[in-house]
């Protein structure tokens, strides 16, 4: 019965399906529970959390890498299985520290002040989430102090920023300034992308890493996350 | 006397009732789920006028929701002139868009980071080291102003391109988001006398560049007559999102009655519906919304309905340029423009790949004649952009001259007249009554006249393709041509009034 769940939520993760509204790759799923809902009743059947998590939800993903690196999945579906992942770990979450689990740990993500653009940063947000981090997106626009209140509020162990524009490219520095001024700057470490910015720059402006894209961020969070641990 | 660009037969995609469906599906989209606002004087200019207007609670910004209804709408369709002149330093390259009328004209375009220099270098074969060969390599450089001039004197001499819209982003390090807007406008100005469009960086500047426009122009009344300046503003942020500062930009360019182009960019597959008709339907409300913000602080504003619709990538969801459904969403925007008699800014010619090359050239010319088919009044991004608008090369632009140059020629209307016809029946009689069998005689007068296409310029004539050498080559001599500088009191009197400006560019 629990694996029959389990299995069904690690299907929902490979179809993309949040909740049963949506629709998957095979026909017919429209109305049947999506991931939220099985999570919910795995929740409710007292299925051991970590088994959720690894044989429901990580296994599930795992299955989607396997098929975006054979090039039978494309970034739509990637960010489809991600997000229903993100969805299941938010319903999760309050369990989580009960249990003693823990996330792989918070990050909250900005597009820098005067920035508008932000379809990157919620790519990025989307493949943290679905890698199993708690993501707190603060949206875009958002201004030096505005990020250090944030950190100071939410404590979180990371902090990513991004920009496309070289005119606020800038802001990405005076942010790290500001945590520095503030005493918080080890407190978190941070990653930056966007078009407009570079691995030099990240060097440049004392970032602990930088993220060509979306997959190359998880990579460099999950190396990050370890060498805190070391 | 004004530019002409090249009058088409618009190629319809949509039938009409197809048409009308998308400006139904818009205005659905306008009143629900309606647009969020976050600039409080639309939102205020909105109410005012009757749209539903309610505060949406969002943490460290102010926004609300609007619903505009049909009539705000189909007034601001109303009351936006359909005919507006983009002026310029030589009043005979003004251009005249008239939204009735399917002739179009080719400008650059985009902000982009990088400027790909051609170089030449020559490469010895391992096999055979007699065999040496020139081949074109490529240097990514930044956009600097200079960059920024050279461009304009490329546009200056390419007959095609009809209007300078800023093609790169100047990065030098005395230029600061302050004095940016004064300095892109003034190189521009400096070096082309053909019409000059860019967005503005800093809203604060705006007063600053319409001064050193008014100056150029020959004062502030012959400025409304010949506007040598428009701007572009992206109010909209796709989906359905008016942002803050553009906005009041569009607000302030609307209400001096400069032209200025409100243009939407929406990403089919990520910010806006994949499908041809979700797109088309959404971008469409975008653009009629910023068009009626624009009528609505003052009625009868110059403004082009501006239509810059893309496709999300499906490996990495960046923007394609280069893939047919651009095509599709860009023609069937120049439909809609049609349908509101508003003259558009279009968009096509650029690719996905970083170099000039095969792929560049199949995607660029690909838009460049699909979208020219269409009929827009201008087609921006025409020139010399790669890598997704982040690269303009100066040598791809001149290839690029040539290739719309092609384009201009196909799209040209056929003379089919019954003097014409007679003469061709002459012609096949008395051919065919001589021994050789040959037209040749009776194309010298065509030849003259201009009305028979020449051989590609840069045609290779051995085995080893050399098109990209010889457009840089002819980059070289435009360049050492000497440039369309103003007219040194022009320049004095710009230096004098207008703050910001970097004194190294007196000369350039
Ligand atoms: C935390 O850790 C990480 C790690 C990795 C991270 C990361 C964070 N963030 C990103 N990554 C990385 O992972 C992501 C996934 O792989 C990647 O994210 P990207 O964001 O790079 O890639 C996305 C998946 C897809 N790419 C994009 O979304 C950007 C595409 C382009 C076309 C673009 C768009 C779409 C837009 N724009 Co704008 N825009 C351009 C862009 C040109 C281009 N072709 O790239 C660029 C960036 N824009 C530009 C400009 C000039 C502007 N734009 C503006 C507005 C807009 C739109 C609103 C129309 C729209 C944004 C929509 C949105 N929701 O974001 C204006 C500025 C608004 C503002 N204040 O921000 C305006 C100023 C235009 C105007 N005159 O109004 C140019 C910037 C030049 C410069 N100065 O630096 C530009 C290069 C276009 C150009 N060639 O002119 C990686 O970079």
């Amino acid at each position: 019965m629990t694996e029959d769940l389990l299995s069904l939520i690690k299907e929902n993760v490979i179809q993309g399906r949040i909740a049963q509204d949506d629709e998957g790759f095979d026909e017919g799923l429209v109305g049947q529970p999506g991931a939220s809902e099985l999570t919910e009743k795995a929740l409710t059947e007292g299925v051991n959390l970590e088994d959720i998590i690894n044989k429901g939800l990580t296994e599930g993903m795992n299955i989607v890498g396997q098929k975006f690196e054979t090039g039978e999945y494309y970034i739509p579906d990637m960010l489809a299985s991600a997000e229903t992942v993100g969805a299941a770990m938010e319903i999760l979450e309050p369990h989580l520290a009960q249990s003693g689990i823990k996330s792989k740990g918070k990050i909250l993500v900005a597009t820098v002040k005067g920035d508008l653009h932000d379809i990157g940063k919620n790519i990025v947000s989307i493949l943290l989430r679905g890698a199993g981090y708690t993501v707190k997106d603060l949206g875009n626009d958002i201004a030096p102090q505005t990020i250090v209140e944030a950190v100071r509020e939410e404590r979180p162990q990371f902090l990513g920023m991004s920009a496309l524009l070289t005119s606020t490219m800038i802001h990405m520095n005076n942010t790290i300034e500001a945590l520095t001024e503030s005493g918080l700057r080890d407190k978190v470490k941070i990653i930056i992308g966007g078009a407009a910015v570079s691995e030099e720059f990240a060097q440049s402006i004392g970032a602990n890493g930088y993220g060509a894209d979306g997959f190359q961020a998880v990579k460099i969070m999950d190396a990050l996350r370890n060498s805190m641990k070391g | 006397m004004a530019r002409q660009g090249v009058l088409v037969e618009p190629y319809q995609r949509l039938k009409p009732e197809q048409v009308e469906q998308i400006h139904q599906a818009s205005l659905a989209i306008l009143s629900q789920p309606g647009i969020l606002c976050f600039n409080r004087s639309a939102a205020e200019v909105f109410a005012d006028h009757g749209a539903e207007v309610s505060p949406v609670p969002q943490p460290g910004a102010d926004c609300w929701h609007l619903q505009i209804p049909e009539k705000i709408i189909t007034d601001a369709v109303e009351t936006a002139p359909k005919v507006v002149k983009l002026g310029a330093r030589d009043e005979n390259n003004c251009l005249i868009l008239d939204g009735n009328e399917p002739r179009v004209r080719f400008a650059s375009g985009s902000e982009a980071n990088n400027w790909l220099e051609v170089d030449v270098d020559a490469f010895v074969s391992r096999r055979n080291p007699d065999i040496e060969v020139d081949v074109p390599t490529f240097r990514v450089e930044k956009g600097t102003v200079d960059r920024l001039a050279k461009a304009a004197h490329l546009c200056e001499h390419l007959d095609s391109w009809d209007s300078f819209l800023r093609t790169v982003n100047i990065q030098d390090d005395d230029i600061t988001d302050d004095n940016k807007d004064v300095n892109k406008f003034f190189v521009a100005l400096n070096n082309t006398t053909k019409h000059v469009m860019s967005g503005l960086t800093e809203l604060s500047q705006l007063s600053n560049v319409v001064r050193m426009s008014h100056i150029i122009a020959g004062g502030e009344d012959r400025f409304r007559e010949n506007p040598v300046i428009s701007f572009i503003t992206c109010v909209i942020k796709s989906p359905l999102q008016m942002v803050d500062d553009t906005t009041q930009t569009a607000i302030e360019v609307a209400r001096r009655g400069i032209p200025l182009v409100i243009s939407s960019s929406p990403q089919g597959g990520s910010t806006a519906p994949i499908t041809e008709d979700g797109m088309v339907a959404q971008i469409n409300a975008e653009i009629l919304v910023g068009i009626a913000l624009t009528q609505l602080v003052n009625k009868g504003a110059p403004v082009l309905y501006g239509s810059v619709p893309v496709r999300a990538r499906m490996d990495n969801l960046y923007d394609s340029y280069g893939v047919p459904e651009f095509n599709q969403y860009n023609i069937d925007c120049v439909q809609m423009a049609r349908y509101y008699r508003l003259p558009c800014y279009s968009t096509g010619g650029v690719s996905d790949i970083r170099v000039p090359g095969i792929q560049a050239s199949v995607e660029r010319l690909f838009s460049h004649i699909l979208v020219t088919l269409a009929g827009p009044q201008y087609i921006h991004y025409a020139f010399g952009l790669l890598e997704r608008t982040n690269t303009f090369c100066p040598v791809q632009a001149v290839l690029d001259d040539t290739h719309i140059s092609m384009v201009k020629r196909f799209v040209r209307q056929p003379i089919v007249t019954a003097d014409r016809i007679s003469e061709s029946l002459e012609q096949v009689r008395r051919v065919m009554g001589t021994s050789h069998k040959l037209y040749v005689r009776f194309v010298r007068s065509a030849l003259r006249s201009g009305e028979i296409a020449p051989p590609y310029p840069f045609e290779s004539k051995d085995t080893v393709d050399k098109t990209l050498l010889r457009a840089r080559e002819r980059m070289e001599e435009i360049l050492s041509l000497p440039p369309s500088h103003m007219a040194e009191p022009v320049v004095d009197k710009v230096f004098q009034e207008v703050p910001g400006l970097l004194t190294r560019l007196r000369g350039s």
